[in-house]
């Protein structure tokens, strides 16, 4: 069997659904009275939550084994900042309506407004170069440029925390996750060196 | 007539059904067309600031369910699902402080002396979100005079009911409990300054502050402390539940101010709910002239 031509296309509609499902809300009139608002809040939590699941790829696949999961990493890592752009979109055309004096304001003045361009900012770079020519082209430096999208995590939900008034749990939870799905980065990179350290004196030493 | 005085709102300008839903469908087609007009950067700049709106009063859907009420859940749609079922009868007001007649008065003796006028305020939230609300109540001067307040009391303290059983909200540590408000005299005598009882000609729903809520028009809207159990007149500032809170973000005046900007977003603009586009916010949300005079000579970036 084929896993790839089941997995994929259903990865690709289950990342459609909650913009589906938002639209959905939108068209029957679910979103409240403050529609917009709300667009602007689903469409920015669907983008942590798509970003946790990215970031989760790899302690996933390394827990189980599960090696074939790598291959849809740029898939979910795309429609992440798919998500993002049509956040800031939401953002820029429905609830300032590009009236772009008014939301240079909002960036310089505002730090939650200021942290959430500059997550988006961070993940443009990603989102262009994720394509196989790039990844060539830049090689190891390919690595560490995308590591942002570690900064992109935090400052993410730090934006979502400020911008709350006073009900924090939920950022909290959510910071919380990224914490964990980073630091099992950094408990395993620590684990290689230690291990590249033990093996090496084991070399020198024979 | 006051009302008219302040507003120059007619019934007849209450937004049609009709208007509303094309309004959604506008939102639609905008929110499509975003993408590819942010990419081909074609508007810049063409579009000039947002113009006020018409004062169209909401919609009783509206005004019922969209509402900060954090003692029944912090969503804006919680108080209309848990405040159902809150018990509004019996319900007490207790009147003490530095006044010659302290009372535990009943509701309906508290509200019997009086007719209740019907008026129609501007309602501007903190979160930069407005509407336009009929309330209906009693001018807060006139009550005051009832009670008949000593000269020491400078200040009047509103707290709201505390009733955890009740309130889910008050089950949890998000704000401090109860809910207390308070303004200075000369500001709960203005004659803008209602006790609100009803709605649209009705009875105050419960998520709206039933029985009794304050509304101050002038001032952001959690300056208008609802399901009020207890008038305090005092010499001294009270602290009110938002300051205590967070006192680099809400003051005690809380008087909507255009130019001094929440710290963590403006208030130099506000989306009036069901409109598509922001407008700017006015100074005192439009009642200057009424009540400008009673902050002269302060520094309202420093008393916010």
């Amino acid at each position: 069997m084929n896993r790839v031509r089941v997995v994929r296309p259903a990865l690709f509609v289950g990342c459609l659904l909650p913009l589906a499902y938002i639209g959905w809300k939108f068209a029957t009139d679910r979103l409240g009275a403050n529609p917009i608002r709300e667009l602007e809040i689903e469409t920015g939590l669907w983008t942590l939550r798509l970003l946790a699941v990215t970031l989760a790829i790899t302690p996933v696949r390394r827990a189980f084994g599960w090696n074939w999961l790598v291959k849809y990493r740029r898939m979910l890592g795309l429609f992440t900042f798919s998500y993002a752009c049509i956040h800031l979109s939401m953002w820029v055309g429905v609830d300032w309506f590009f009236a772009w004096s008014d939301m240079w304001g909002e960036i310089v003045k505002h730090k939650y407004i200021l942290i959430g361009m500059a997550t988006w900012l961070m993940m443009l770079p990603l989102a262009l170069t994720s394509t196989k020519g790039w990844v060539r082209r830049l090689g190891k430096r390919w690595i560490a440029l995308h590591r942002l999208v570690y900064a992109a995590a935090i400052t993410g939900t730090v934006h979502y925390l400020w911008a709350v008034k006073k009900d924090t749990f939920f950022p909290l939870v959510y910071l919380a996750v990224f914490v964990l799905l980073l630091g099992y980065r950094v408990v395993a990179a620590l684990g290689r060196r230690a291990t590249a350290r033990a093996t090496g004196d084991c070399l020198g030493g024979g | 007539m006051l009302i008219r005085r302040t507003d120059q709102i007619r019934s007849s300008e209450i937004t049609k059904e009709s208007d509303y839903l094309s309004r959604r469908k506008f939102v639609v087609a905008a929110g499509i067309a975003t993408a590819g007009l942010v990419a081909s950067g074609r508007l810049v700049a063409a579009i000039a600031p947002a113009k006020r709106q018409d004062d169209k009063p909401n919609s009783w859907d509206e005004i019922t369910q969209y509402n900060n009420y954090y003692e029944f859940g912090t969503d804006k749609e919680d108080p209309y699902h848990n405040a159902q079922k809150f018990r509004t009868r019996p319900w007490t007001v207790k009147v003490d402080g530095l006044v010659k007649k302290p009372a535990e008065y009943h509701f309906e003796d508290l509200v019997k002396p009086y007719k209740l006028e019907d008026r129609v305020y501007r309602f501007r939230c903190v979160e930069a979100w407005s509407m336009v609300i009929p309330w209906q109540g009693i001018q807060l001067a006139e009550m005051i005079r009832r009670f008949e307040p000593l000269p020491s009391a400078k200040f009047v303290q509103f707290t709201t009911i505390y009733a955890p059983d009740q309130m889910p909200g008050q089950r949890e540590a998000i704000l401090p409990w109860p809910y207390v408000e308070g303004l200075r005299i000369d500001e709960a005598t203005h004659p803008l300054t209602l006790m609100v009882t009803g709605l649209y000609g009705k009875t105050l729903p419960n998520q709206d502050g039933a029985p009794l809520r304050l509304i101050v028009p002038w001032k952001y809207g959690f300056k208008g402390i609802k399901a009020i159990t207890r008038i305090s007149f005092v010499d001294k500032q009270p602290l009110n539940t938002w300051q205590a809170a967070n006192p680099n973000e809400y003051g005690f005046y809380a008087n909507v101010n255009p130019e001094v900007d929440h710290p963590r977003w403006t208030q130099s603009s506000e989306r009036r709910i069901g409109q598509f586009r922001r407008q700017r916010t006015l100074m005192f949300n439009g009642y200057a002239d009424q009540v400008a005079s009673l902050y002269a000579g302060m520094d309202l970036r420093k008393n916010f």
